[in-house]
């Protein structure tokens, strides 16, 4: 009895074994092992990649970003750098350039048609003024630098040879990452102090019909503290020194962003924005000196001629108009001693 | 004159770092900066490879390309160098290059850029060979003593080739053909836009 209990155990863990081989047999009866059988394979890796990816893996050195092993795109970007911010940068410039000459043969100096009232009135007191010249210092400056980083190769090496231009881009280098703060706290400061004569209106709309007055003489659209020009001007150095200096900070700490597509990114961006820039302050440069009479006076001397703000900036005059006579001796007088 | 080229046979490849450790202490490289490491793809999976990169020299080189000061020059060798006394450390040829193999040692007060440091091929830099002032700036010239950069020398699995293109391309070939398998040429497609077809 106890030996037949035996056997029908037996015969149940016989039929149980047989029972798990047959399942896991699949499992177990692979081929040999092929250690290349499942490795990975530069090809589809390199096939997988998606925009801007690269193929990366682990390190065990302290430096975890040389994980990195292989990023193609690398040479996209310096197509990129090498061909269309190159020529973008120079179709911009000399193009505003071209456009600012072609305006002044046509139109010629935009001339006060009453001429000098020789009596002035204050526009922009001295910390306005002051905000203004340390940024434009600063933009010739990072401007100048910067352009040297895309031209330079090109233009000035062959002129001063490799030394003399290495050195001075070293140079530039220096300057354009200390000038890149006051640049950006004076963009700051104009923001703060201007944005409330800077808010667009329905009589912008009126200003840029009319061309701004700019086309022909004697037809001068009204305007406030700031024209609809002088707006636009305002508006695209604050944005744009807002997204360059943001730009510009990235690309001087790289570990902030820490995905070298987004330090690609950044540099395109800056260089694209800053020659764009270039371009809207040439403008700005233009009618502010040689483009108009008077103009000049205002961020100058921070006085403008009484005719010339009546005839730019009725509206601004018109709420300032009771002190101008008296505040202000006609040019050319004495100033009694105080 | 021959091409210059690194191969990395990641089906050879231990992943025992010492090319990483034998570049360093050949050129004394500055503090925290590889000049060669070794990145292991599908790391605890299974077919997972190590493979060991440096400036792989490339074929019309994009670091080279983007440089502001133009301070890069290929030997006649086609190994691809620079100048530490033009470089300004702009990094530009970091965004440029697909191997992430310029460095910069961080230098002054605010841990600013200093001047690239990358791999040579062991073929030091624009001044005289073998003199101390291109040891103190690049490291040893073991090209110009008649010797192949180190890391490949003493690996000891021979994983990592260097030398010749075609003639490191062959003896790649030739085993990948004897042991019926291979991962890539790793690298080659994108810095020289051609892989070795076994």
């Amino acid at each position: 009895m106890v030996a037949q209990l035996n056997f029908a155990r037996l015969a149940f863990a016989l039929a149980m074994l047989t029972l798990v081989a047959f399942v896991t047999a699949p499992a177990m009866a692979q081929e040999p092992v092929n250690p290349t059988a499942r490795s990975v394979q530069e090809q589809q890796l390199l096939e997988a990649l998606q925009e801007g990816q690269a193929v990366s893996g682990r390190v065990s050195i302290p430096n975890k970003d040389a994980g990195l092993l292989i990023k193609p795109e690398g040479r996209d970007w310096s197509g990129t750098h090498n061909n269309t911010v190159y020529w973008v940068s120079a179709a911009v410039i000399l193009g505003t350039l071209a456009l600012l000459a072609i305006f002044y043969f046509v139109r010629g100096r935009i001339r006060l048609e009453h001429g000098f009232a020789g009596r002035t009135i204050k526009r922009f007191n001295s910390f306005e003024r002051f905000a203004h010249w340390m940024t434009a210092v600063c933009f010739i400056l990072l401007a100048l630098t910067g352009l040297n980083l895309v031209f330079g190769r090109y233009i000035l090496l062959p002129l001063f040879g490799a030394d003399t231009f290495a050195s001075a881009t070293q140079l530039g280098k220096f300057v354009h990452n200390y000038v890149a703060w006051p640049f950006m706290l004076g963009i700051a400061i104009m923001f703060l102090v201007w944005i409330k004569d800077n808010i667009p209106g329905r009589i912008d709309i009126d200003w840029i019909k009319a061309g701004g007055g700019m086309l022909r003489n004697g037809k001068h659209p009204p305007a406030k503290r700031f024209n609809a020009g002088q707006k636009i001007i305002f508006w695209a150095v604050v944005l744009g020194g807002a997204a360059l200096s943001v730009t510009g900070v990235l690309l001087m700490f790289p570990e902030l962003t820490g995905d070298p597509t987004n330090w690609q990114l950044s540099q395109i961006i800056h260089a694209v924005l800053a020659a764009i820039m270039v371009a809207v302050i040439f403008g700005h440069i233009y009618i502010g000196t040689l483009g108009m009479e008077g103009a000049f006076d205002a961020m100058g001397k921070g006085e403008v001629d009484v005719n010339w703000a009546r005839e730019h900036h009725p509206l601004w005059v018109a709420g300032k108009d009771a002190t101008v006579e008296t505040t202000s001796p006609p040019r050319g007088t004495v100033a009694p001693a105080e | 004159m021959a091409r210059m080229k690194f191969l990395c046979d990641a089906d050879r490849c231990i992943e025992c770092n010492a090319c990483v450790t034998a570049c360093k202490n050949e050129h004394e490289v500055p503090w925290g900066i590889n000049r060669r490491r070794v990145v292991t793809i599908n790391d605890g999976l299974p077919g997972e490879r190590s493979v060991s990169m440096a400036c792989m020299h490339c074929t019309d080189a994009p670091c080279a390309s983007v440089c502001p000061v133009d301070c890069f020059y290929t030997t006649a060798d086609a190994v691809v160098l620079h100048s530490k006394d033009l470089c300004i450390g702009c990094g530009y040829c970091f965004y440029a290059c697909p191997f992430g193999a310029p460095q910069y040692p961080k230098v002054g007060n605010f841990g600013s850029r200093g001047k690239m440091d990358k791999c040579t091929y062991c073929a030091g830099g624009p001044e005289a060979d073998m003199t101390m002032a291109e040891y103190e700036k690049y490291g040893a010239n073991r090209l110009a003593e008649g010797k192949l950069p180190l890391c490949a020398e003493m690996c000891s699995t021979k994983a990592l080739l260097a030398g010749d293109g075609e003639i490191i391309a062959e003896i790649y070939r030739e085993r990948v053909t004897t042991r019926g398998y291979g991962s890539g040429a790793w690298g080659w497609q994108t810095a020289y836009q051609e892989t070795i077809n076994v």
